[in-house]
């Protein structure tokens, strides 16, 4: 390491933090405080009259928060139990019997992970599946788009393990399920936890599929800021835009404070080797 | 696009041990790993995937809409219609030039993070994590900034003295739409190119270093050859990804202006609003088609970039 660098290297740093990182963050905090007039233009200047408190019980009444994080925890758990559950043991059985069935049926089960899902004809089978608008349709639409991922994971995980393990309990006379349940799945931890975080990540924040599965007619925390935002940008409320969006980020800046190692490992997960 | 860093490890994917299964193994798998473990994964992904990919082609070729209740097969109308009018051709370009601006602006900035904050210091840990936030963000959080952000009188705009119209402008506004969206997501390339460097072996550095490469030299020529699986993965899931792109666009321009922001995901979610369902999965279908028939040349490019090295 040249001087030069070492001694430039933290200011650009932190320039950079600030500069790109800091500005829009500190646009959202201010705007998210100020009255409506004020917030007319948003701008990076300090409110004259702090009223976060304020707005952010605004929008809790008004974007039905409570409903709506709920409606999120509804969509978000079962999917990712779905996923988890279905996923690694698809995995587990394809990784272990090299058949040429198999092979195909890899191929076809990872497949989703580069071809974009077909969303409007998804509608469509919905409704004559009976599901549509529904939690469950939502669930199966995620599962079904997030399954390639998972089974892309979790096979090529299984694969570095060795079956001995396995082996081991089988002759102890465990049957396939008990084998799966009490031996696989323990072992799978660290990228059953890499899935999860990612698998969160996106079924949290879409709102894209949301809008055809749901739209209208089930809350969840995107789409109540896209109807906030909606009505917001014009009635020019872009404190009430902000202070949403401030309180929907708020468990996410806990999680990350908390979990932060964890996240970076899960996401690069696998990428070192 | 849901696909990270793992990715890169498929390039020397770890293969099952190379046992030929004889007949009595392959008996015994049978009932050690049976197969209708596979039943509950491939049900979901069968009727939530692969159907609709199915119903897609079908649908396309009708006059499906949300203004009658038959639905009766036209052939190539709605495919014609659209051509005839230049949608077609207009959108297929504009999310073709967003993905590339995306996948570039994505990995230049990612990667420039990546080597700017390598060392592990405290100081470039924090920096690390803040870069992160908007990786775990809504996008259309993101998009809602941005649009206050680039206001013809917003902060930037202030900031720099000038009164530029960042998303009015129908040349320039897609390459800012596509700086947002890789303001979004740098994080996530940056982690993947901090462990790609990391797993460069010092020795190699120091052997360049011994016989006389200056600094310079000796990252171009060996570091960043070496970082080859990390570009595959980022470019490719930056391509893809942005090619399924959405949210961003819609938080910011919502198409816009004239519709020269408007990629196909923005075209099929307005026509599916307007009650034609079957413009709407036409452009699902050429979607579909444009990802099938890019995603493999574009892999395996990248794949023989990496074999070469």
């Amino acid at each position: 390491m040249t001087k030069f660098w070492t001694r430039v290297q933290p200011v650009a740093a932190i320039a950079l933090v600030l500069g790109v990182i800091g500005i829009p963050l500190w646009l959202v905090v201010v705007t998210a405080a100020k009255s409506q007039g004020e917030a007319l233009n948003p701008d990076l200047s300090l409110p004259q009259h702090w009223q976060l408190l304020e707005n952010l019980r605004q929008v809790w009444t008004e974007g039905e928060v409570p409903t709506a994080f709920f409606g999120s925890l509804l969509i978000v758990v079962p999917t990712v139990a779905l996923l988890l559950t279905f996923g690694s043991m698809a995995a587990w059985v394809l990784a272990r019997r090299a058949t040429r069935l198999n092979a195909v049926l890899y191929a076809l089960g990872i497949s989703g992970i580069v071809l974009p899902p077909a969303v409007v004809t998804v509608v469509l089978l919905l409704r004559q599946l009976g599901l549509a608008g529904s939690a469950i349709g939502m669930i199966g639409v995620y599962t079904g788009i997030y399954l390639s991922t998972v089974i892309f994971f979790v096979t090529g995980f299984v694969r570095t393990i060795p079956p001995a393990l396995e082996e081991a309990a089988q002759i102890d006379g465990a049957g396939p399920f008990m084998v799966f349940w009490r031996i696989v799945l323990p072992l799978l931890r660290p990228v059953l936890a890499t899935a999860t975080i990612l698998i969160c990540l996106y079924v949290w924040n879409d709102v894209f599929y949301a809008f055809f599965v749901v739209g209208g007619r089930l809350d969840t925390l995107p789409l109540n800021l896209f109807r906030v935002a909606s009505a917001g940008l014009y009635l020019n409320n872009w404190h009430l835009i902000f202070a949403y969006v401030v309180l929907m980020s708020l468990p996410l800046v806990v999680v990350l404070a908390v979990a932060q190692r964890k996240i970076i490992s899960g996401i690069t997960g696998g990428a070192v080797k | 696009m849901p696909v990270t860093s793992a990715a890169v490890r498929e390039r020397s994917p770890v293969r099952p041990l190379p046992v030929p299964d004889p007949p009595r193994r392959g008996a015994v798998r049978r009932q050690t790993h049976p197969m209708w473990f596979l039943a509950p994964a491939f049900a979901i992904l069968l009727v939530f995937f692969f159907l609709p990919t199915v119903f897609n082609f079908v649908y396309a070729f009708t006059d499906w809409s949300g203004f009658k209740s038959t639905i009766n097969p036209v052939g190539f109308d709605n495919f014609a219609q659209l051509a005839a009018d230049g949608t077609l051709l207009r959108a297929v370009r504009i999310t073709l030039v967003y993905a590339v601006l995306v996948a570039v602006f994505q990995n230049l900035l990612g990667f420039g993070l990546a080597v700017l904050l390598e060392r592990d210091t405290a100081l470039n840990r924090v920096a690390r994590i803040f870069f992160l936030v908007p990786v775990l963000m809504s996008a259309l959080a993101v998009g809602y900034i941005f649009q206050a952000l680039l206001k013809p009188q917003g902060s930037l705009n202030q900031l720099l003295g000038i009164d530029y119209a960042w998303l009015g402008d129908t040349t320039w506004t897609i390459v800012v739409v596509a700086v947002i969206h890789a303001w979004k997501w740098m994080g996530l390339s940056m982690l993947i190119y901090l462990a790609g460097l990391k797993t460069i072996p010092e020795d190699l550095l120091e052997a360049a270093r011994i016989d006389g490469a200056s600094r310079f030299k000796a990252f171009w020529s060996i570091r960043f050859p070496l970082l080859a699986p990390a570009v595959t993965f980022n470019v490719a899931t930056a391509l893809l990804g942005s090619m399924n792109g959405f949210d961003i666009v819609q938080a910011t321009t919502g198409g816009g202006p004239a519709r020269t922001t408007e990629i196909l995901n923005i075209f099929i979610y307005r026509t599916f609003g307007q009650g034609l369902f079957a413009q709407a999965t036409a452009m699902s279908l050429v979607l579909f088609l444009l990802v099938a028939l890019l995603a493999f040349p574009v892999i395996r490019t990248l794949r023989r970039r990496e074999a070469v090295l």
